[in-house]
């Protein structure tokens, strides 16, 4: 009985490693290895370096909001800006009809949006953990206290409003007056918010805009207002007149980040967030801007009717794609770890890298 | 390396300033730190899932990972003793809760739940947190991250638990080779910086120390010793509190609001007064 030699460990070969290192190299930089009838899927690999990262895994978590959200920003947008459309309606229009939907709009509106933030909540039972601080540097605080206030006293209007239609008493007229006072004032800062909000953050897509977020949520929110309250009836001046200026901004708004070529925005234009992002700019701003002068032209109530259908599916869009292009804004890696802003970084950095071997 | 094992002698009296100091020259990977961090504080798995790609199959700090070491795969450096010529060469990097002086979480919180400690180190109260999940986005380095099936935000403690009876965080206690060191934080900036002294004096010239001061972030109580580029490590050369941006915000969102205002009040002068905007229908309403 002979013994068998005990199997040798395979000890790694110099020449194979460095064959092996030549594959990789291969296919890192052509994406297949030549002569081996290897075709790797996935090549160039992911590698860590300063030009691509860390393997080119994103340093930012993307928004973990769901369609709540976005949803939330639409009827919010709606509801403050048909709270100020009602009282001016009151106030400056004379125009009871108007005032009393422009109330309910906003009312129903904010309670919407109310169900609409709890529902998004991790914990919806804690809701009201949101009004135990008041923080004027988070826009979420600001932002919820606004929509608690807001939500209130829209719904004191809307009550006062119904309750005057059954009984004609004068101390519910007065106080409805005075609560809608209120409401239009705290619809100002609710019906754009929103932009400060998703601008404010570490996402780059969201805060490369800060400075024009806020006033296309709100022209946004008042276009989809207006053409809600049109919807229901209302085909006087005033409201086209706001319907021409919100869908104006907000074709001014499209081609202006149409125009700037910044990386950043990319998510704006490209992939599912930017067809999303697209659809609803065309649909806010030169769609209901063209119906409504046609419209105004040739007097059909058909076209400025489908204006308000573009307007608000337009306005419904633009706040999901902007959502998506968060999403994807935080998915790319190259985003933030840019540095372009800061030369006197990128040279220290450089300095400080040494040079890189030459050979395997 | 001992004098910079802290001493707190009695339990809770410390109040002292507190930092991480990763050095990724000493760390060897063995991921004793995100074990003892999960086994500390109960944090549940993430998964047995591959890369794909690299040697690293956790790739990242979140709601379920609270330390993660980095795995950064070099070319061969010759000139470093053994194989280093041959070989790839590694660089492994404890990543972390940077615990921001100017934390973009700790602003964004609408709750409060998000404080700082008496030790300087940024912590979500876990009975507070209702999952709104806006510090998610507010974090300028990825770390905070909502748990879907808890529904509340999580990230690394800094072991506050720990540090208020005088222990040191659970992977600092764990870490073999002294990787990650936890003292008092102007002690550690010291040493950090006489570190690099040593590394450079030994011929690693691109060792450098990654705590971004000069920017919005204003420093970190957790700062990195890493070997060249910080973007090699998933460290953002320009970290910015996004609470940076709110005056801008607000001063759009006012001339926005002034917009609606001075518009709608054209927009109703300029229109027939007094006239009903709406046909009445036959169910009609009362006025």
């Amino acid at each position: 009985m002979s013994t068998e030699p005990l199997r040798q460990e395979p000890v790694p070969q110099r020449v194979s490693e460095a064959r092996l290192l030549e594959l990789r190299r291969q296919a890192e930089t052509r994406g297949r290895v030549e002569g081996a009838g290897v075709h790797p899927p996935g090549a160039p690999f992911p590698k860590a370096s300063p030009d691509s990262g860390y393997y080119g895994i994103p340093l930012l978590k993307q928004p973990q909001w769901k369609w709540e959200v976005p949803l939330y920003f639409f009827v919010g947008g709606a509801a403050g800006s048909a709270a100020v459309i009602g009282a001016m309606a009151n106030w400056v229009g004379r125009d009871p009809e108007l005032r009393r939907n422009a109330r309910l709009v906003a009312a129903a509106g904010g309670m919407i949006s109310t169900g609409l933030l709890v529902a998004d909540l991790g914990r919806p039972s804690r809701f009201l953990n949101m009004l135990r601080v008041f923080k004027k540097r988070s826009a979420m605080s600001v932002g919820a206290w606004t929509l608690a206030a807001f939500s209130s006293f829209s719904g004191a209007t809307a009550f006062a409003e119904l309750l005057n239609e059954h009984f004609d008493f004068s101390p519910v007229r007065v106080l409805g007056h005075i609560s809608e006072a209120f409401s239009a004032g705290l619809g100002l800062p609710f019906h754009n918010y929103t932009g400060v909000l998703i601008g404010a953050t570490a996402i780059p897509v969201w805060n490369r805009n800060i400075a024009t977020l806020p006033i296309h949520f709100g022209m946004s929110g008042l276009n989809s207002a207006v053409a809600i309250l049109e919807l229901m009836g209302h085909n006087n001046t005033a409201l086209n007149l706001l319907g021409i200026g919100a869908s104006t901004f907000e074709a001014y708004e499209g081609l202006h980040l149409e125009q700037r070529g910044e990386a950043a925005l990319e998510p704006l234009k490209h992939g599912v967030s930017g067809w999303i992002t697209r659809l609803g700019g065309v649909l806010s701003g030169p769609a209901p801007l063209s119906l409504r002068l046609a419209a105004q032209v040739i007097g059909s109530r058909n076209l400025r009717r489908a204006a308000c259908w573009a307007a608000i599916a337009g306005s419904l869009l633009t706040r999901y794609g902007w959502m998506q292009a968060g999403k994807a804004s935080a998915r790319d890696w190259r985003l933030p770890l840019e540095t372009a802003d800061a030369p006197e970084l990128q040279a220290e950095s450089e300095r400080l890298q040494t040079p890189e071997p030459k050979t395997v | 390396m001992s004098a910079n094992i802290p001493d707190f002698s009695l339990p809770g009296s410390g109040a002292r300033t507190t930092a991480f100091l990763t050095d990724s020259t000493l760390c060897i990977g063995c991921k004793a730190c995100e074990v003892a961090c999960k086994e500390w504080n109960g944090v549940a798995e993430d998964g047995l899932n591959w890369s794909g790609f690299s040697y690293d199959n956790t790739g990242a700090v979140g709601a379920s990972t609270w330390r993660h070491v980095k795995f950064v795969e070099g070319e061969p450096q010759p000139g470093f003793g053994g194989a280093a010529g041959e070989v790839s060469s590694w660089n492994f990097s404890s990543d972390v809760c940077k615990h921001c002086e100017q934390a973009g979480c700790l602003e964004a919180c609408p709750t409060g739940s998000i404080v700082r400690t008496e030790f300087g180190g940024v912590y979500v109260q876990p009975d507070v947190c209702n999952g709104c999940s806006y510090c998610v986005v507010s974090c300028p380095f990825g770390v905070i991250q909502k748990n879907d099936s808890d529904g509340r935000a999580f990230k690394c403690t800094f072991c506050y638990d720990r540090q208020k009876v005088g222990l040191q965080p659970a992977c600092a206690k764990a870490c073999p080779t002294e990787s990650i060191k936890f003292g008092e934080i102007s002690e550690l900036r010291l040493a950090a910086q006489e570190r690099v002294k040593e590394l450079h004096s030994r011929g690693v010239h691109d060792a450098q120390v990654y705590d971004p001061v000069d920017t919005s972030v204003e420093g970190t109580h957790a700062f990195f010793l890493i070997r060249g580029d910080p973007r090699t490590y998933n460290l953002p050369p320009q970290p910015e509190v996004p609470t940076i941006y709110l005056k801008a915000g607000w001063r759009a969102a006012a001339l926005g609001s002034a917009a609606l205002l001075a518009g709608s009040l054209v927009a109703f002068l300029a229109s027939p007064k007094g006239a009903r905007s709406r046909q009445f229908r036959s169910r009609g309403h009362r006025q």
